[in-house]
């Protein structure tokens, strides 16, 4: 047992007397029992199947402080450049995992927008309905989340609604803690023929090494829409696990927006639960890493029921040394007849040392079904760089032209033009070139 | 010359039948030293052939059977094997008559021929004769080629500074568990050896290698192509055999030098149990060659039988311009298992992998496609193209996929699709509506999608892999 497993099991007496949770019995025993599972189960290793590429123990290794202090002195000049500008948002913000209800615009009006600290005291019975009920009990990290999380988003929209403006969630971490391991939670419920758009991100401020065990619970009621968008483009001292499970009824609709362009080493784990007829499951993916990087994208689809549709698109562009994995499976059960899946892996290398390692994944237990998926691994077309360079383009800019249109394919299905807009600039950053066109 | 090969299998017969007491060739059931030692020394092995064994053997011993594959199983019990006994003298039926007419139909549908027929179920024929000339003809044509085909026993005898010079480099010692097992028991299997710029003459299968009389449980093939040479190798037989043996676990390992080329073609019809799942073979199989520059190997395989199957011929694409093929077809039914695919692993410059795997399943069977294409940092230019395609018949069986991609080279081109589907009522109803029946139907429309991979087998084979096919999936269809 690690050091760090050994710390975390040692100091869930002092976080659970913490607890807010604490009055409500169900989750307290929920907290211990995920904890007990942690204990036997430990960290993963590369000798675990799904972890086989990824090694976490560089980024374990270090001495974290799991209980944060919140830090006062962060403004909204400090985070401002965090968020979508010219876009009005409602607004969670949390410091070192703690809510700050002055950087924030939360609210109670026609829907529940507010965290999940405040959520577990004021709606114990939405929590005992859902909390724990996406996120299987037995994947490590999940278990490791439960027992300690304490706060997080907590959005909850009623039949019928839509959410005016998008939510933006932001989790900044600083240096008050020096080295610190934080565990924040999502629970993000869309109700009957509700809709809403969800935008995420982590960043740490400081220059302390920072880990973050993250877990969103989604459930999506008949006919619910959501866009879930997730931006990661963390300072070089930040690894992430971020778990996101996705519950979804009859003819919903649920996208996931995976846009990874920055952290020491990051995991998506996302994964499906298709339990309606006539639900539709969307995940894009951009991944452009460079020097020291590993971003590992996990996806599962699991079809339970009959006439689903799952679409995946995952790019990845690799640069410098870095590291990318994909592991997506599609779960196909006897019952899921008529299932339309779709799965496409693509992937560059732009230099000598980027390494990727993908396995598209297919478990299919019915037969009248329509499954595919796709995988490559390539360089840019050589005649397409002679055409434009031939037009008097340079070669970089025509590398970093044709690599956008590579990536590009991942990003129509973002329905907030500013954030399309801001990722086109983070790319057209990322590959050195001017986007202008574009935007 | 050709005296001497007449008397090489005359004796051989000698050895392998009909004097030697049978009682006394048996080991009692269990593996430890002695029982190895006592292999070694029946087989009349020399010193570095027995230590060789017992290293296996002692890797072997510390190592714990893999769980990883999507196959269930009950794991066999190791020390409830006789690890040797001398091939057992079947009784001879005096006419197919005496023969299971179930079998009968099998070869009438497969179109095997009546003396065929008689010497798979063991009916004494006088024909006999002829197949020896016919086999000492061809014994003669190679050896002319300074071809050298034989079982291992004889080659370890014969042949021993090749066999110590290539056994185990391909499939080492302690590759993985059933190779270890293998490295340690094996009584038997064949060894090929083309030598430099010959283009072997025909195609080198063990029907015609007549001191074989059955194949062994642990099976140990070696074939070394050397420079500029070409070979194609036939391995199985498309006739169901049923086998005691419920445990096979074989290895084969081929070397192609620069600039030769290997075509290995297996058809595999083993019993795959009864309707209800009970018996059925366990074929756990270790296949790897590896190429050198300019070199080429081709895996061709039909796999139809067996309970459990799992086997990945791979390629060890070592030096440039190495090509790797593999071309699959794995067909199962009722209660049958196969995890089944390749390993394309690319380390020299220029190196080129094609896969093509085609999985049907029916019944309540599982078929897996599992492959690695992994391009290491030199191998530049490296090329491959996968193709997995799985056709589910029923709603009972599964098919799946699971295609490991791992590139750690910029200029490596890697494309991998997989499709997953059935049989499309509109095509069945053209066929109905053109008089052909649903079952005929059904076996046409399997053939076209097996293609690709059918074509590759050599012709006699070809025919024979597409009625076989038809015959795994009789009644498949409700």
């Amino acid at each position: 047992m690690t050091d760090l497993a050994q710390d975390l099991l040692s100091s869930f007496v002092i976080a659970e007397a913490g607890l807010n949770g604490s009055k409500n019995l169900g989750v307290v025993n929920m907290r211990k029992e995920a904890l007990d599972r942690f204990e036997t189960a430990g960290f993963p290793t590369t000798r675990d199947e799904e972890w086989k590429y990824t090694n976490l123990k560089p980024v374990l290794k270090h001495d974290y402080k799991i209980m944060l202090k919140s830090e006062s002195a962060v403004s909204f000049g400090d985070i401002k450049q965090y968020l979508l500008s010219n876009l009005d948002t409602y607004k969670l913000v949390f410091i070192n995992g703690k809510y700050s209800s002055w950087l924030s615009e939360s609210t109670h009006q026609s829907y529940d927008i507010c965290t999940f600290a405040a959520a577990l005291n004021k709606y114990p019975d939405v929590i005992a309905k859902y909390l724990g009920k996406a996120a299987p009990a037995g994947e490590t990290f999940v278990d490791l989340n439960t027992a300690f999380a304490d706060d997080g988003a907590y959005i909850r929209v009623k039949a019928n609604q839509t959410v005016d403006k998008p939510i933006e969630i932001l989790y900044i971490t600083t240096d008050e803690n020096g080295t610190s391991f934080s565990q924040n939670r999502n629970l993000i419920i869309v109700e009957q023929n509700a809709e809403v758009q969800v935008l995420e991100r982590h960043q740490n401020l400081g220059t302390a090494e920072s880990f973050t065990n993250f877990v969103s619970e989604v459930f999506a009621a008949p006919d619910a829409r959501l866009n879930y968008y997730k931006v990661q483009n963390d300072s070089d001292k930040a690894s992430l696990v971020d778990n996101t499970h996705v519950n979804q009824e009859t003819g919903s609709l649920v996208h996931v927006g995976t846009y990874s362009f920055g952290g020491k080493l990051v995991r998506n784990n996302l994964n499906f639960y298709s339990g309606g007829e006539h639900a539709e499951s969307h995940m894009d993916g951009i991944t452009i890493i460079g020097d020291g990087q590993t971003v590992d994208h996990h996806t599962l689809v699991d079809h339970q029921e009959p006439h689903c549709y799952s679409r995946e698109l995952y790019k990845g562009i690799y640069l410098g040394n870095s590291h990318g994995v994909f592991n997506g499976k599609v779960l196909v059960r006897q019952k899921a007849q008529k299932t339309n899946a779709f799965q496409q892996n693509d992937n560059i290398l732009l230099s000598d040392k980027a390494k990727v390692d993908t396995k598209p994944q297919l478990e299919i237990f019915a037969d009248d079904v329509r499954c595919s998926h796709g995988c490559t691994v390539g360089q840019l077309d050589k005649n397409a760089l002679f055409y434009l360079r031939s037009r008097g383009i340079p070669k970089f800019e025509a590398q970093g032209l044709m690599t956008y249109a590579f990536a590009s394919d991942a990003l129509e299905y973002i329905k907030i033009p500013q954030l399309q807009k801001r990722l086109n600039g983070v790319i057209a950053e990322k590959l050195g070139i001017n986007l202008e066109f574009a935007l | 010359m050709s005296d001497e090969i007449l008397d090489e299998i005359t004796a051989s017969e000698y050895k392998y039948g009909f004097t030697s007491d049978i009682e006394s060739d048996k080991v009692p059931p269990g593996l430890n030293e002695d029982v190895i030692r006592l292999i070694s020394s029946k087989k009349n092995e020399p010193e570095w052939m027995l230590e060789w064994r017992l290293d296996a053997f002692r890797t072997w011993s510390e190592m714990i059977e893999p769980d990883w594959p999507n196959v269930t199983y009950n794991k066999p019990n190791f020390q409830a094997i006789s690890y040797y006994s001398a091939p057992k003298q079947t009784k001879t039926l005096d006419s197919l008559e005496e023969v299971d007419p179930e079998l009968l139909k099998t070869f009438e549908k497969l179109g095997i021929s009546i003396d065929e027929q008689k010497r798979l179920t063991g009916v004494a024929m006088d024909v006999v004769v002829d197949s020896v000339s016919v086999a000492t003809s061809f014994k003669e044509t190679l050896a002319e080629k300074g071809i050298i085909f034989c079982s291992m026993s004889e080659a370890i005898q014969e042949h021993p500074e090749l066999v110590r010079k290539h056994l185990g480099t391909v499939v080492p010692k302690r590759d993985n568990f059933y190779a270890a097992l293998n490295s340690a028991v094996f009584t038997d299997g064949s060894f090929c050896y083309i030598p430099k710029g010959v283009h072997c003459p025909m195609e080198l299968s063990t029907y015609f290698r007549i001191n074989e009389a059955g194949t062994g449980q642990f099976e140990r093939t070696l074939l070394v192509a050397d420079k500029g040479s070409y070979v194609s190798y036939l391995e199985g037989c498309t006739a169901p055999s049923r086998d005691e043996n419920q445990l096979h676990a074989a290895v084969v390992e081929l070397v192609a030098m620069e600039g030769a080329e290997i075509k290995y073609s297996t058809v595999q019809n083993w019993f795959p149990g009864d309707a209800e799942g009970k018996g059925g073979v366990f074929n756990f199989v270790t296949k790897r060659g590896i190429c050198e520059r300019n070199s080429k190997i081709s895996w061709t395989q039909v796999e139809t039988g067996s309970a459990v199957t799992w086997k990945y011929p791979s390629c060890i694409l070592k030096g440039d311009n190495s090509v790797g093929e593999f071309y699959s077809v794995a067909v199962t039914n009722k209660f049958q298992q196969a995890d089944t695919g390749t390993k394309m692993i690319h380390l020299g410059k220029n190196t080129k992998s094609t896969i093509i795997s085609k999985g049907i399943s029916a019944g309540k069977s599982h078929n897996s496609y599992r492959g690695l294409v992994r391009v290491g940092p030199r191998a530049e230019n490296a090329r491959n193209f996968s193709q997995c395609d799985s056709l589910l018949m029923g709603n009972q069986c599964g098919a799946h996929t699971f295609p490991y991609i791992e590139a750690q080279n910029p200029s490596a081109q890697i494309e991998h699709e997989a499709t997953t589907s059935k049989i499309g009522e509109d095509q069945i109803f053209y066929c109905n509506q053109r008089g052909i029946g649903t079952e005929e139907a059904i076996a046409l429309i399997v053939n076209g999608y097996c293609k690709e991979v059918l074509n590759q087998l050599p012709m006699e084979f070809a025919v024979e892999a597409q009625k076989l096919l038809e015959v795994s999936l009789e009644g498949s269809v409700g």
